[in-house]
Parts: C-alpha cells; structure tokens; sequence
C-alpha cells in the first residue's frame, strides 16, 4: 500500500490461525442477538464477553441453556462458523467487543452485513466470507468431528480444513489487510491527511 | 455517462483516495449520542488526540432515556452515568448537546432534520444505523461504528470504499390506508434484507416523489434493514419547503444560493445503476411482519408463506404463528408508535384522525413516544394529546424507548406488541417479546380493536 506509514496501535496483529471453530448454524444472526440493548450501558469497551449471545446462552431463569452450541463442551476455538448475513441490525460495535473479548479472531459466514463487517476488521477480529456450499461443508464436518481444525491464512487469503484438500480462497480490501496484518488503525493514517483534509475544506465554501 | 444523485454528493466530499485502496470522505455532520460515543471519546483521550471539528457535531441523549418523569434523576445508575458522561465530554469538547429535558432533546433523526441540520447534498454519519433516515433529504447518510466514530472525531474523516448503486423506482397511486412505513416494508419483504448490502439505494418514482418529508424519512430509515447502508430521494420543493426557515437552515440568499446547487444533485438521465427494482405502487396493501426479521412482512390480505428451513422455522416458533395463516384477529395486548421511523407529528396526526372518537380496548397497553420535544410540544399544540388522553392512549415523553427497550419501556416475554419501530428480531422489544412491525395507521387500529384487523375493509 502507498504511503501509509504508521506507528501501531491496540489492534492486534493477525497472519495465520489454525485452530478449531464453533458452528453457530443459524441465518440472520443479528447484532441485537450478538449483544442485547440492555448491556450497551457500559463507558468502556471491556468485559461485553461474559453477555455475547446472552438470550440464547441462558434461559429466562438465568440457567444454562445446554442445547445453544455455546455452551456444549465439544466445541471450542477462537472461530465462529455462522450462517448467512451474519451481523445484520444495529451498527453497534459492541457486538465485535463482544466477540472478541469471548475470544473469537474469526468469523466465518457466506455473508455479513456491511457495517458488522467494518467493525470487525476495526477490532482485529476477521470475517472471512466464503460461498454457501463452504459453509455448509465446514458446518458438517466440525459438527460431525468438533476436533476438525480449520487453517485460516490471511496472507495468502485461504481457508482450509485441514487433514482434507478442501480450501478456499476468500476476499478481502487490499488495505483492511494491510492493516490487519500490521494491527493498524485508520485514526493515524487519516491523521497524517490532515493538510489535504483541512485543504479541502476550503473548496467546500462552494456550495 | 451521467451521474447518480449519490455520485455527485459522494464526488463532492472526497478529499483523498489511497492507491488499490478505500478513499477518504469528508465529513459535513456528526451526529452523536450517549451510547456509541463514550468510547470514542474515551479513545481520542487516550491518545492524546483533539476532537478536529466539534462545531460540525451535535449530540443528544435520547437511546436509553426513560420516557416519564424525566425532569427527575434518572433511577438506573448505568443509564445516568452514561448520560453524565455524554453532559462532560461535550461540555470539555465545546460540542453542542441537546440534553434530556432541553427543548431540542429527541431521537437523533428526527431531531437533525427538524432543527434544519440535515441538508440536501450533505454527508452526515452517526453512530446509530437509522442515520439512513437523513436520506430523505438528498444526503448521504450512513451509520458507523464506535472507532469510525472516533475516526471522524480526530479527523472529520472516513476511510470508505464506494459502495455500489441501486435504485428502487415505485410508480403509481398507493391505495387507501397505504402509509410510507407500507411502501418500505413491501420493498424490503420483496427483495429480502440483504440486496441492499454494499450498494446505497436511491428510490425513485412518482410514489416518493409525491410523499411529504416525514414519509420520505420513514423509507429513507428503513433502508438498512434491506441491507443498505443508506438510502436516499432527491431534493425537491418539497425538501427545500420543509428546510426552510429552520433553526440552522440557511437563511436569506445564502438559502437561494443552496436551493441552486440543491437543484443540481438529482441523478442525471443517462445515469446507470449496478442494480434495479421497480414495484406497482397499485400492489401494495398494508403490511404485517410474521417473523424476527424486517423481511418476513406479508400484506394484511395475505397468509404466513408456507417456506420451510431452518431459520424460517425458529422465527415461526419463536413468535408463534403457524405457516398458511392470516394475522387478522390475532389479539395483542401492546402497542408502540414511536421510534425514528415513525414519531413525526404525521404520524401522531395520522393515529389521531383513526383514533377520534373511539376508544382503546381494554386489552391494550397503548405507548405513544413522539420523537422529539418539538413533536411532543406539537402533540399538544395541534389538540391531539386530547384525543389520545379521551380514548386511553398514553403518551409519554420523547427517546428511542421501546424500539430497543434499553430503558423500562420493555414488552413483556411472550407478548405481541404491534409496533411502528423498524426492527422485531428477537428480544428487540424486550426479552421474549414478539414484534410485528406496522405503519401508525395499522397501530392505532389495532389498539382500538384489541386485535389486528383489515384496515382497508372500515376504509373502503
Ligand atoms: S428509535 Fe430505535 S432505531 Fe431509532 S435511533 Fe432509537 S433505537 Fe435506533
């Protein structure tokens, strides 16, 4: 990328993951389901993890709903295996602070919604989008073996199930990349526009 | 080739463009609140960074208001801190901030437009999804993150890839009892809630060109639940009619010299778009959603679709509708007419002419939520809170309230609100609370008759 030069910041850097993925195989996960309204009171960007998917973790009474996949003990990993359009609603990022701070660093889905998707990349977490026949064979075949390892290559812009010569490539903006394999953020770069930006302000007395 | 009413604003605010990479935007108006911002603010701080331009934000406090007794100190200490906050870092930045009780408080979008922020040919973005609704005006107009937040605080700026165009052109008269709120909920249960993802949509057609700024506003919002970042008609008498004289309007010649340049934004003929939709206005009925998504809306003459996978299933169970049946006489206990999509004084005219005269049945909880402080005043001005007060409606003060249910304006497990808010997905209303989104109209029917009816049968 030209001239983007920038310190790093608290974005954390992302190249490769191998690990094991969760299967969340349900359609139009929406932000409001990631994290209810009722938890977005907080001034801080800390701790959404322990309410991510809150109404479907626990039941009314506060118990553990042992049918969410969540909460079964097969499955574990720092990747989400969702279905369509996920991340759809409301823009709210404490939907990615929720992800993230219950560790997840992937998302994989055949879609996510536009602004879902930007929050993600702005906190570190990658969404990874793959077509839906993909997304079908990973959520059979982590379903039916939860030890199923899943190589996500950010460089090389792959996904794999590994121990199988399934893989895919996936899209991603050349810069989002960019930052992310570094961990930058975009408040530097647009910081170090500043004469063009404050240039440009005097063309718009125009109109 | 030409342009796109959206090419040209988007043309006139890029200040930069990165090689193989987004462009930087500029940005006219931020708007804020007290959710999504603290943050942000929190961010800037830690970094030492000033916010760059604070006279182009304005902020209000308006998602997790209570909506009575607001002149008290609110009861839940989250909500007040948050609140609190807001109040000290717009105090410390010199930012403009309508606080709870001022008489410019409201929800964002409908407080922006009303005060003469939201212009035509502007960019505006906030942190709130609705921020689609100021594309009434011929804006662009989009909903952030909290860092893209932070973003256009240090640098009036936004990192931003163009989306790509679409246009939904609606031609014809809509029937009787067809409001705006039907017209976006038609389009949205016709193309599904993702067509609209990576493009902004224009509407186009006779349909929008003839409804009033309010109605433009309520498509305009729904536009993200299609997907759509944004959505936007073009400025027109009517849009420069309904900017003018208002408190931050451009007055005088400066007004002329704006409605001049306003004139030039509309797409050009010859403009082409990735993407086309065009409906028969004469096709659409009042509508209904079945489901817990905006997409699930059927017309009130239709029966549930008999689709079957998975998540059309869980959606079904979840609200407990079974496939192939009507919702008219279906009883509901709850009704809200609030929420950015529909709290305009139109929308409270509108109820109020159904609701003249009759009574509420007794089944009904029935919450009117104006948007604003100026709605709210305008409520009582134009003699409607006494028709609301005789017939046993409620009408509370302005905020978001029961579209998110962040404050105690919560619908309770299992319920059925009919409701004019913009989203029913699960638990939006309230934890188990089952919405079905319809237009005041269908509102205020159902909280007269205790049950859902078919609205066109008393109109015709
Ligand atoms: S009324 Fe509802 S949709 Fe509108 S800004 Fe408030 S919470 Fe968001």
């Amino acid at each position: 990328m030209s001239g983007v030069e920038r310190r790093e910041v608290n974005m954390e850097k992302f190249k490769t993951l191998t690990a094991t993925a969760i299967p969340l195989d349900i359609e139009n996960v929406d932000t409001d389901q990631i994290i209810p309204a009722r938890f977005l009171k907080a001034t801080n960007r800390d701790g959404f993890g322990k309410n991510v998917f809150r109404d479907w973790r626990f039941q009314k009474d506060g118990s553990v709903n042992t049918n969410f996949v969540l909460n079964q003990p097969q499955f574990e990993g720092p990747i989400l295996v969702a279905g369509d359009n996920f991340g759809c609603g409301s823009s709210r990022e404490h939907a990615a602070w929720a992800l993230t701070d219950y560790g997840f660093k992937v998302i994989v889905s055949s879609f996510f919604a536009d602004i879902f998707k930007g929050n993600a990349l702005n906190n570190g977490l990658l969404p990874v989008q793959v077509s839906p026949e993909f997304l079908k064979e990973l959520m059979t075949t982590i379903t039916a073996d939860p030890k199923t390892k899943i190589t996500v290559d950010l460089e090389a812009q792959t996904i794999g199930i590994d121990g199988s010569n399934h893989s895919e490539d996936f899209e991603i903006d050349a810069y989002k990349k960019t930052c992310m394999i570094n961990g930058y953020d975009d408040i530097d770069y647009l910081l170090s526009k500043k004469d063009s930006i404050e240039a440009f302000e005097k063309t718009l007395q125009e109109y | 080739m030409g342009k796109t009413l959206f090419d040209k604003v988007w043309d006139a605010h890029v200040v930069d463009t990165i090689d193989n990479g987004p462009q930087i935007l500029y940005i006219d108006k931020h708007l804020i609140h007290e959710v999504t911002s603290p943050q942000a603010f929190n961010e800037l701080e830690q970094r030492n960074i000033p916010i760059f331009r604070p006279d182009q934000i304005v902020a209000t406090a308006d998602h997790n208001t209570p909506t009575i007794n607001q002149h008290l100190p609110i009861k839940d200490a989250l909500s007040r801190k948050q609140l609190e906050q807001l109040s000290e870092n717009c105090i410390k930045n010199n930012i403009t901030l309508y606080e709870l009780g001022h008489k410019y408080n409201g929800i964002v979008h409908v407080m922006a437009p009303e005060l003469g922020i939201t212009q035509p040919g502007m960019t505006i973005v906030c942190g709130d999804s609705h921020t689609s609704t100021h594309g009434a005006f011929g804006t662009i107009a989009f909903g952030i993150g909290t860092s893209q937040v932070a973003q256009v605080f240090a640098s009036q700026c936004l990192l931003l890839t163009k989306p790509k165009s679409l246009r939904v052109t609606v031609n014809g008269t809509l029937k009787n009892g067809v409001l705006p709120k039907d017209v976006i909920l038609y389009i949205i249960s016709k193309i599904g809630t993702n067509a609209g993802t990576g493009y902004f949509c224009e509407y186009a057609g006779d349909v929008f060109e003839n409804m009033s700024m309010e109605g433009r506003m309520t498509v305009c919002n729904m536009s993200i639940e299609m997907g759509a970042r944004g959505g936007m008609i073009a400025p027109d008498e009517t849009t420069f009619e309904y900017v003018k004289g208002r408190k931050f309007a451009p007055k005088g010649e400066e007004f002329d010299q704006k409605v001049a340049y306003w004139k030039t934004l509309p797409t050009d003929e010859d403009a082409v778009f990735d993407k086309e939709y065009h409906f028969d206005a004469a096709d659409i009925e009042p509508m209904l959603t079945y489901g817990t998504n905006p997409g699930m809306g059927i017309k009130i003459s239709e029966f549930i679709p008999e689709t079957s996978d998975a998540s059309f299933d869980k959606a079904l169970e979840y609200m407990d509708f079974k496939k192939g049946e009507t919702l008219i006489g279906k009883p509901i206990n709850f009704v809200f007419i609030g929420s950015c999509t529909n709290s305009r004084i139109e929308d409270f005219r509108i109820a109020a002419n159904y609701i003249k005269g009759k009574q509420k049945a007794d089944n009904v909880t029935a919450w009117l939520v104006p948007g604003s402080k100026q709605v709210e005043a305008q409520i009582i001005e134009e003699g409607l809170k006494s028709i609301f007060d005789d017939a046993g409606f409620e009408l509370r003060q302005p905020g978001c309230s029961a579209c998110l249910a962040m404050n105690d304006d919560k619908i309770p497990q299992g319920e059925y609100c009919v409701s004019t808010s913009n989203r029913n997905f699960e638990g939006r209303q309230g934890q188990g609370a089952r919405t079905i989104l319809a237009s005041p109209l269908m509102a205020a029917a159902t909280a007269v008759e205790g049950k859902i009816i078919d609205i066109t049968k008393q109109l015709n």
